[in-house]
């Protein structure tokens, strides 16, 4: 029987298997690929997002650069990036490695734990606006002054509850991701660490950490270029406000181009996110070795 | 009992149980930290739940004067009566038939590419094509909403479903061929030796086999894409402008513009939007979750 060689040859002359992968590229080169060289060259153009459009040369680039907004929404990018990553991590470790045990109310638990990742954004962000009113919200209703702040109204404050929402909705997704990390630590380190007499703590920096290298960087990707797009969440809560506290780049983006109607530095900006988004993407693929999952292609 | 002699005998399933027996005696020392960590979570996520559920119920003149965290004494329904009337069936409508009409194709083309690019990896093409998906997982799509509404405008498709399904279509395909790759390469080549010797071709390859031995991935892909679609306020939000054409989470938006002051009926409708999803999660948990983490935690 053939099957027995192992690997036959896999050439087939005039294999039907590119027409297979067609419907997927025409679609995908239609509506990624294509916008995406567009938004390039759109980036050179005056287009009010109506009318026609007019080739402008670097006009667009010129105002967009030298906006002191965008060095401000790239900083709040950052800092939203930074800071939800510095939230969600050790949270999740925390619970992954909680998840990860087996007693029975954990699962209990979990049911409620990944109900905020079923919301819409949209809908999490509505929630949260009447729940944090100062007048007629949570706080102000259980007359607690601590609570009853004006929490969207000052930028500090925003900023924070962007923060705490965006650990809300997604820390359950990345303990998902930690506690199959954790399940996959063979028990005998934790036997052999045992028997030499190490604490829970120790045991959980130098067995639980190291093993969760891998775990760490995708779920840190994740999280990382996941931020870029926390647009629906932001324009509901805050409109990138109060004045441009939360205003992050794909914020400045809609709003420089459907509002204000200027598509031509919009998608300079556009071009920028999509810079911003690859470097990432490479570095953290540097960092690590590997990806979120393009060396288990790759290693095929 | 030799437990390496034990775990090299038995399947998958019972290694896991295997290994973790031990734990059971690690366990006695409780993880306080983790334990603490693990309820107030359960309190932080639970309160706004909690709070927005109760509120919905409330009539709009006992809200301001009742103790937010205690149920109202006689529960309406009121405030659900005045969202349906805000033609909220005809955004849930709206909603279904861009999901599903997103949905389908998109599994369908990514599951078609998937085998081709595992089944063709000989092929610089297909291997080309793989790239240039893997790429669209790094670039936050959302940047290219632009461009997107120019060619949905030269289509003729603005304010109509189809501008909403075709991108939906695109932005779904990279994660759907890398996660369905990821599954469709676990099956034995053997199989698909026999298969060419039996004389099928890869169309029938395709779904006779491929298909149905991936069959959880393809429902995971399918639940995580219809999810994220579902979900989706950017494109309604840039690719459609009447009334009458607007998704959920798009409504909802505009819902509380409206009524804003009216606290119990926005929260209403943040339930009511996201009641067929709760519905889907209490029926289909872990398939749901896994469906999130797919490809992730592999």
């Amino acid at each position: 029987m053939s099957s027995h060689t192992g690997h036959p040859p896999r050439r087939a002359p005039r294999s039907i298997l590119p027409w297979l992968a067609t419907p997927a590229l025409v679609v995908f080169v239609g509506f990624a690929v294509l916008p995406l060289v567009g938004v390039f060259a759109l980036s050179f153009t005056t287009w009010d997002g109506i009318g026609a459009i007019h080739p402008s040369g670097l006009t667009s680039w010129r105002a967009v650069l030298t906006d002191p907004g965008l060095p401000h929404a790239l900083w709040v990018t950052f800092l939203v990036m930074a800071v939800s990553w510095a939230v969600q991590t050790p949270l999740s470790i925390l619970l992954g490695t909680f998840m990860a045990g087996r007693q029975r109310y954990r699962a209990v638990l979990g049911v409620v734990y990944f109900i905020p990742l079923m919301l819409s954004s949209a809908a999490i962000a509505i929630a949260y606006k009447a729940l944090l009113d100062p007048n007629f919200g949570l706080g102000a209703g259980l007359k607690i002054q601590a609570l009853s702040q004006d929490w969207l109204g000052r930028p500090g404050l925003a900023f924070g509850v962007v923060i705490f929402i965006v650990s809300w909705q997604f820390i359950p997704f990345h303990s998902l991701i930690y506690q199959g990390g954790v399940q996959q630590i063979p028990k005998s380190l934790y036997e052999a660490a045992q028997l030499d007499g190490a604490g829970r703590i120790r045991q959980f920096f130098s067995i639980t950490l190291p093993q969760l290298k891998y775990t760490i960087i995708t779920s840190s990707t994740l999280m990382v270029v996941g931020s870029l797009t926390f647009f629906d969440l932001i324009f509901v809560l805050t409109e990138g406000g109060p004045g441009d506290a939360t205003r992050v780049l794909a914020l400045d983006m809609y709003k420089r181009g459907f509002q204000a109607s200027l598509m031509g530095p919009a998608s300079a900006i556009a071009v920028i996110l999509v810079l911003v988004g690859l470097t990432l993407a490479l570095l953290l693929r540097r960092l690590g070795g590997r990806d979120a999952g393009a060396s288990q292609l790759e290693g095929a | 009992m030799s437990t390496t002699l034990t775990e090299s005998r038995r399947p998958r399933k019972a290694i896991h149980r295997e290994r973790r027996r031990p734990s059971r005696q690690a366990a006695r020392r409780r993880n306080w930290v983790g334990g603490l960590a693990g309820w107030l979570w359960l309190v932080i996520v639970a309160v706004p739940l909690y709070w927005t559920l109760i509120t919905s119920l409330k009539a709009q003149s006992r809200y301001y004067a009742s103790n937010p965290l205690v149920p109202s004494g006689d529960p309406t329904l009121e405030n659900y009566r005045l969202v349906i009337e805000s033609d909220f069936l005809r955004y849930f409508v709206n909603s279904v038939v861009v999901t599903a009409g997103a949905v389908v194709p998109a599994v369908v083309f990514s599951f078609m590419a998937a085998y081709a690019i595992v089944r063709g990896w000989r092929m610089r093409v297909l291997r080309a094509m793989n790239g240039l998906f893997l790429t669209g997982l790094a670039i936050p799509l959302q940047a290219t909403v632009i461009p997107v509404y120019l060619i949905i405008i030269r289509l003729h498709l603005y304010d109509n479903l189809l501008a909403l399904i075709l991108p939906s279509i695109a932005f779904a395909i990279p994660l759907s061929v890398l996660v369905l790759a990821n599954f469709i390469r676990d099956v034995p080549n053997e199989l698909f030796d026999s298969m060419r010797v039996d004389g099928a071709t890869e169309w029938t390859t395709l779904w006779r086999l491929a298909a149905p031995l991936t069959r959880p991935a393809i429902l995971t892909v399918t639940i995580f894409n219809a999810l994220t679609i579902w979900n989706g306020f950017l494109l309604p939000l840039v690719l459609t402008q009447s009334p009458d054409r607007r998704t959920l989470p798009l409504a909802l938006w505009t819902f509380q513009g409206q009524y804003g002051v009216n606290v119990p009926a926005v929260l209403a409708a943040v339930v009511l939007t996201t009641l067929p999803v709760l519905i889907l999660y209490a029926f289909g948990r872990r398939q749901l979750l896994s469906g999130l983490t797919a490809g992730f935690s592999r």
